[in-house]
């Protein structure tokens, strides 16, 4: 606590960008939240795999960036295809086989995806970080340095996000989707078909996971345990924020985020992240249906 | 004809390491270890695991036990036969402030799972944060106390941790038997399949699953406490941290989480693949043994929950899946 103090008599401007990293980075979590909040939250399948899929994006990005040369945009419209693909395919080849079992063997079906992706990356790529180097501009805010590229994260996560919210409300296939995930039975019963919601919310859920990925790729370097450092804060993030509640998660990605980098500018970057952890536990017992929730 | 069956192989393996292997039997020696603790520790998982409480931080309680005994042998000399002692309350104590809350608050399923990979996590960056006396993500190497040391538990001859973890490996098997003949087991199934159920019908749901919960977390300590005298080095990598937890989880359910056996069979096959792809290929395969059983447990999980070995003895005895067996 003292070094916390320390902080903020001593250094505020430390302090303050900090704050605004923190800022930054809750950009990242929150869009890195949005997939996975469509698939685990709204639909209620757990896809631990998740930020393993974005790892794979961003190694497609990667390469077709920087190693062919594409434009930046081309090579995202890539990732998100490829997210697209991979969607639709950890859907019908994992989960839709197991789909009425416990979420349980969701988790362990995907997990043993998971170290699949992450051994074949390692085997395909080794564990080299590999960047995609552009010159992007640092903007500077009375002092304190701002990545351009974390800006722009940001800023379309922020629409994304909006646009998430207008499609599960505002149309059709959203309403489905909502319909689908309160209770699968009834909806078979009313005539229409769970499956194709399902392959249609795992492309959507893929497709941004891919966005996720071309953003990520500008400011992080890509490694086979990419997904390793991002997946259980993403998880939290989602569970934190009311399961399937876009907005609560955007919320809880700014609380972690925050208290992550303020803890690690007054500890260490490890600390920041076992305060967040703890803080994940406890919100757990107290609020287990999220910060938003209601008390039942 | 399985008691005999059971004391032939118990004789096979009290006399393996007096078989003249050449030089081969340093190698072989250490494989069977690795296999043994392993399998305990897997075995610890399951007491849990198959009556669905899911716990993806079993890291924890490992790096509990492995750096408590380290770290007290280091700092302060003291023996790890006590340290042993010290590292499972440590660890008891730590599953009893997650699990509690738990019960209490009627956290199940995968949100159990999330609660406990989190607390894994939790483990791992506070040992790599106190790099100051845990090394951080460097590890720490035990103190060496000379060739053969009783008092520090370190010996470089590796019959001596043959037969010691042998001695561990078959207290997991009688202690995965003793709750498996107990009421706890009917009560747990119970409680696995329904909890309002279960307290409606008078069983104390949180007792049960707390008792079941500190028996697991102990003996995980334990089997941390001798991985790390034998390797005499501990690592917040291989020791806590969802890596470790998830490879526990995944031995066990390949090898099948709902039979004595299973968490040793997972575990020696799981182990036996990867020693196999590394002697073959070499380190030009780095990760491969990973991606094939990443590839088989994702197979598994869909087409045989019951794992390989609760399979093949389903199929012999033709017996009815147990319920526990059917809902997973």
């Amino acid at each position: 606590v003292s070094s916390l103090v320390d902080l903020v008599v001593n250094n505020p401007l430390l302090l303050a960008e900090a704050a605004l990293n923190g800022l930054l980075l809750g950009g990242v979590l929150a869009l890195l939240a949005l997939g996975l909040n469509l698939i685990f939250g709204v639909l209620d399948v757990v896809w631990i795999v998740y930020v393993d899929l974005v790892t794979l994006c961003m190694y497609l990005v990667y390469f077709l960036v920087q190693v062919y040369g594409w434009p930046l945009l081309l090579g995202g419209l890539a990732g998100i295809a490829l997210g697209v693909l991979l969607g639709i395919g950890v859907h019908l080849l994992v989960i839709t086989p197991i789909l009425n079992s416990p979420p349980v063997n969701q988790l362990l079906a995907t997990g043993g995806l998971l170290f699949f992706i992450q051994s074949l990356a390692t085997f395909l790529w080794t564990t080299d970080h590999r960047t995609v180097r552009l010159n992007l501009p640092t903007l500077e805010i009375g002092g304190m340095f701002v990545s351009f590229a974390r800006l722009v994260a940001f800023a379309l996560a922020v629409l994304v996000m909006l646009g998430l919210y207008l499609f599960l409300t505002r149309t059709y296939i959203g309403t489905a989707i909502r319909a689908v995930s309160q209770d699968r039975g009834a909806m078979a019963l009313m005539g229409a078909n769970p499956q194709r919601v399902y392959v249609v919310t795992s492309a959507v859920g893929g497709a941004l996971a891919g966005v996720a990925a071309a953003l990520l790729i500008i400011q992080y370097s890509v490694h086979p345990y990419f997904g390793a450092a991002f997946g259980p804060i993403t998880f939290m993030i989602c569970v934190l924020g009311g399961l399937g509640n876009m907005l609560g998660a955007f919320v809880a990605s700014f609380i972690l985020s925050e208290i992550i980098s303020i803890g690690g500018v007054a500890w260490s970057t490890e600390m920041g992240y076992v305060i967040a952890f703890a803080l994940f536990i406890v919100l757990m017992f107290i609020r287990p249906g999220g910060i938003f929730a209601r008390r039942q | 004809v399985s008691r005999v069956a059971g004391l032939v192989l118990l004789a096979l393996a009290a006399a393996a390491p007096l078989v003249p292997m050449g030089g081969m039997r340093e190698y072989v020696l250490h494989v069977i270890i690795q296999i043994f603790v392993w399998s305990f520790i897997g075995n610890a998982w399951s007491l849990m695991g198959r009556f669905g409480l899911v716990s993806l931080g079993h890291g924890a309680f490992l790096g509990v036990g492995a750096y408590t005994t380290t770290l007290l042998w280091n700092f302060y000399g003291l023996t790890p036969w006590v340290g042993m002692l010290v590292a499972m309350a440590a660890a008891v104590v730590l599953a009893v402030v997650v699990a509690y809350p738990c019960s209490r608050f009627g956290i199940v399923g995968h949100y159990f799972a999330l609660v406990t990979l989190a607390v894994g996590e939790v483990v791992r960056l506070l040992i790599i944060a106190e790099r100051d006396w845990t090394g951080g993500s460097l590890g720490v190497t035990l103190r060496a106390a000379g060739d053969a040391s009783l008092v520090a538990l370190q010996y470089a001859d590796k019959r001596v941790f043959y037969y010691g973890s042998l001695g561990v490996w078959l207290l997991g098997l009688y202690v995965w038997h003793r709750i498996d003949r107990s009421m706890a087991r009917a009560a747990m199934e119970a409680i696995g399949e329904d909890e309002t159920a279960a307290a409606s019908v008078g069983i104390h749901v949180s007792r049960f699953k707390l008792a079941i919960t500190a028996v697991s977390a102990a003996l995980t300590a334990l089997g941390g406490v001798l991985y790390a005298q034998y390797i005499a080095y501990v690592n917040p990598e291989t020791l806590a941290g969802v890596g470790v937890s998830l490879r526990i989880v995944f031995a066990v359910v390949l090898g099948g989480m709902y039979s004595l056996l299973g968490p040793t069979v997972g575990t020696a096959l799981t182990i036996a693949l990867s020693e196999y792809l590394r002697i073959t290929f070499g380190v030009h395969l780095i990760g491969m043994a990973e991606t094939i059983y990443g590839l088989v447990l994702v197979v598994f999980i869909i087409f045989l929950p019951a794992g390989i070995y609760g399979s093949v003895r389903d199929l012999l005895t033709r017996r009815r899946p147990s319920p526990a067996r059917a809902a997973a």
